[in-house]
């Protein structure tokens, strides 16, 4: 104690003191603030984070969805539409809906993740529905690409046109671009079917058949243009305006100027 | 004294001995100094030849690559999306002269360009001949092998569209084959017959390939052939100017001009097609995937020469009618069968009922102005309207989601529009190009506005009229009164029904219709007092030059410019305009 006693006004210590006293209380929350979440998502799940989502259903979405998501005559009910439904349609910016019209344009999200997360709980606490996909889901790592797209081409090129660019339904709806998509949120569409789009179940496409679609779709994201500037990869309509725009310029320009008298 | 180059010597034995052979001299000194005239509209048919010469290269080029077979083959390539997809043998060889054939995906986008351009320049071609009257009389024939190349063309590329047997191609055969099947009574049969039974069928590639390869484009060519020759043994129409009339052409000789001009064009044409080839895009086949009759894309379309067809069957209502147990698909005949058939007899016929029309059975080697011809303006304008229209039709879905329209709405839109806006164009192009008229009469009669206000002694402000320059002069009065065909009489003098009254009298409405509005040519006595008169305009701005000759201007501000023996009263001055 001689030791410590001696050197207790060492003009150190105090310094010393607040490294290890912050050194201590930096690693001890690190610790528990690594733990807590599971802990969170186990306890909130069920019952703050429900009541929260709750709260924000009733604040954004009780308007059209009704106050017990049982559906109105201008929405359509939530109750079994699942988490992955809510996910998908909150954080793409679909819902809440901006104003009516043909169809919910994907625009920048309102709610952020943790809030995004509170809603799909709530309605998931309401009825059993899809949830959620977990990360090894949508991981097409190892994933067919040729396969996917076939089954792209028998699935999804009807409506969202052969190079994924989106395409036209009938009285001002549409099949959106998917070249912004991430795989996660190809996923939920899959599983749920938003708006006009057909549910794709796990016995008609399994787990392993989505992930080869999201590998295509995310091939033709990313895939250069082996042939030079790609006009959209809208097809002829673009090759023909670009033909009499762009080419016949550059030829009657030509033709303009060898038909000119020589000075 | 003449000296003779080395070079003139060799090519002077050279030509005599091919001479000797061939009798070659007398043959190439009459054509090689053949003289053309000078247009760069006149070069937009060389477009249309030049591109075919390429897509003629290119597409040799592909044959040596190209399986034309429907056989099922495992895709074992470059392009990892496709490895491993069962495809027919023509889809396969696509994608080997895409990705694994060194400079084959450059040269399948060069056929593909210019092959588009080809139909496109044949277009443009077309609007020019017809636009400055250059099909009557002596040329109709030549009109009607225009017509028969361009329906070629639209043919060919059709062919080569649906080769590849990727899924765009198929998806276009699989509407060609539900427009014979359309064919009353017969068409199912036909349609069995052209693709040896269910479709896809394993034969129909093949067949198309030696239609696409070698049918087609030795009918084109053949055909080229004749058009050319006639042009040149009919002589080259020119725009009118100074000097030029219906019986000379202006212009320069073939050798060593035109021979300059045509084969620098040919490199240019060469060049773009090289350079858009080499750059752009088009028909990425890889991204369509192998065709089968389950899978269809969303925004299918045709190339743009057939896009037109395509949207007047996409607008069409749903008209069917069953007879006796056959259905009479109205809904697919009209678009695909009927109105096709009406435009392209139309067109080819169009020469013979305009000069029947107007009773014009002159020989024409000058060339209207397309102002000066206004029903044939208003008819060309309407039919390219007609044409845009459906055009919008055949692309109504990529349209609905590039500018966020409902595709029901667009075809409603033009279901409206086709019946009403070319008739609207008619009208107004035909206002616009009498406008023309009317201001090519004020030119003449008094002469040119050059914007620059006068004022006169006397206080009046005058805008300077300029006299039209020699050119402008020759291509306005070249401009001929057309008379309407008159009225013919309904009995003659004995009260008997003259013979043909109503067909006569049909003729006699139609012309007043092409002619009637036409303004008047003034006569060329009052062309030349109205070109004195704004000489005479000129004149009044003399003195303005002379200041500006002189080193200083004096009396600048608020000064009148008086010269000795004008008129410097009001009195004086009107009195010396009113003469004028």
């Amino acid at each position: 104690m001689k030791f410590l006693a001696a050197r207790r006004r060492s003009p150190i210590v105090a310094s010393g003191l607040l490294v290890g006293a912050l050194a201590v209380m930096g690693l001890g929350y690190a610790a528990i603030a690594t733990v807590q979440p599971a802990q969170a998502a186990l306890a909130v799940g069920t019952e703050t984070q429900v009541e929260a989502g709750r709260q924000l259903y009733l604040e954004g979405c009780s308007s059209c969805h009704g106050l017990e998501a049982q559906g109105t005559e201008v929405a359509p009910t939530l109750v079994g539409v699942g988490a992955a439904a809510v996910d998908f349609q909150v954080s793409t910016g679909r819902m809440p809906l901006a104003a009516p019209g043909a169809q919910a344009p994907s625009v920048y999200p309102t709610y952020d993740e943790e809030q995004v997360a509170a809603m799909a709980a709530y309605i998931a606490s309401l009825a059993p529905g899809p949830a959620i996909p977990t990360a090894e889901q949508y991981d097409y790592a190892d994933a067919d690409v040729a396969l996917g797209g076939e089954l792209f081409r028998i699935n999804c090129a009807q409506c969202h046109q052969a190079a994924g660019e989106g395409g036209a339904l009938t009285q001002g709806k549409y099949a959106p671009s998917l070249m912004e998509s991430s795989p996660k949120t190809i996923y939920m569409a899959m599983l749920t079917g938003p708006q006009s789009m057909p549910v794709f179940s796990d016995t008609q496409l399994d787990t392993q058949d989505k992930q080869d679609i999201i590998a295509y779709v995310m091939d033709l994201q990313t895939a250069p243009s082996p042939g030079g500037l790609s006009l959209g990869r809208l097809g002829p309509v673009t090759e023909g305006v670009f033909l009499a725009t762009a080419v016949f310029a550059m030829l009657i320009a030509a033709a303009v100027w060898i038909g000119m008298k020589a000075r | 004294m003449t000296t003779t180059s080395p070079v003139e010597k060799a090519g002077g034995a050279t030509a005599t001995y091919v001479d000797k052979r061939l009798g070659s001299n007398s043959f190439l000194s009459r054509n090689l100094g053949k003289v053309f005239p000078d247009h760069w509209s006149f070069m937009l048919g060389e477009i249309a030849l030049y591109s075919f010469i390429v897509v003629l290269l290119t597409g040799t080029f592909l044959t040596l690559f190209f399986k034309p077979s429907m056989i099922e083959v495992i895709y074992d390539g470059s392009y990892v999306p496709l490895k491993g997809v069962k495809m027919s043998e023509a889809y396969a060889s696509s994608l080997d002269i895409s990705f694994d054939v060194r400079g084959g995906l450059l040269l399948r986008q060069m056929h593909h360009w210019s092959a588009l351009i080809f139909v496109a320049a044949i277009a443009v071609h077309m609007f020019r001949v017809f636009f400055t009257g250059a099909f009557r009389k002596p040329r109709e024939f030549n009109w009607i092998i225009g017509v028969g190349l361009t329906v070629l063309a639209l043919a060919a590329g059709f062919s080569g569209y649906s080769l590849p047997d990727d899924l765009l191609s198929g998806t276009g055969l699989q509407i060609a084959r539900g427009i014979v099947q359309a064919t009353p009574i017969v068409g199912t049969w036909m349609a069995f017959l052209l693709f040896g039974g269910e479709f896809p069928g394993t034969d129909f590639i093949s067949m198309l390939y030696g239609i696409h390869i070698l049918l087609i484009p030795g009918l084109i060519l053949a055909l080229i052939t004749v058009h050319l020759m006639m042009v040149w043994v009919q002589k080259h129409t020119q725009f009118p100017g100074p000097g030029r009339t219906n019986d000379n052409v202006v212009g320069y000789p073939l050798l060593p001009v035109y021979m300059a001009k045509a084969g620098g064009f040919f490199f240019v044409v060469f060049g773009i097609i090289a350079l858009v080839g080499g750059l752009v895009t088009i028909n990425p086949i890889w991204i369509f995937g192998p065709y089968t009759p389950d899978q269809v894309s969303a925004g299918s379309q045709p190339d743009w020469y057939i896009g037109w067809l395509d949207g007047a069957l996409r607008i069409m209502p749903n008209w069917e009618t069953v007879i006796g147990g056959f259905t009479i698909s109205w809904n697919i005949m009209i678009p695909a069968m009927i109105m096709p058939g009406i435009v392209f007899t139309g067109l080819a016929l169009y020469p013979f009922i305009e000069a029947w029309v107007t009773g014009d059975k002159r020989e024409h080697n000058l060339l209207d102005r397309p102002r000066n011809a206004p029903v044939r303006t208003a008819f060309g304008m309407m039919a390219i309207t007609f044409y845009c229209l459906l055009w919008v039709g055949g692309a109504n879905d990529i349209i609905a989601t590039a500018f966020d329209l409902s595709i029901n709405a667009i075809t409603w839109f033009l279901r409206v529009m086709i019946f009403v806006l070319p008739p609207i164009v008619f009208v107004v192009t035909k206002r616009v190009c009498l406008g023309l008229q009317r201001r090519d009469r004020d030119k003449l009669l008094h002469g040119y506005e050059s914007g620059r206000v006068l004022r006169l002694p006397h206080g009046e402000f005058i805008e300077v009229h300029e006299p039209l320059s020699a050119k402008d002069l020759a291509v306005i009065t070249a401009k001929t009164d057309i008379v309407p065909l008159p009225a013919p009489e309904r009995a003659d003098a004995e009260g008997v029904r003259s013979k043909g009254y109503r067909i006569h009298s049909l003729r006699h409405r139609l012309s007043g219709f092409f002619y009637a509005d036409n303004v008047t040519r003034p006569t060329d006595a009052e062309i030349e007092a109205g070109q004195h008169h704004a000489a005479h305009d000129a004149a009044l701005e003399a003195p303005l030059h002379e200041y500006e000759d002189q080193d200083e201007i004096r009396n600048a501000h608020g000064g009148v410019l008086h010269h000795p023996g004008m008129a410097d009263t009001n009195a004086e001055q009107l009195e010396e305009r009113s003469q004028h």
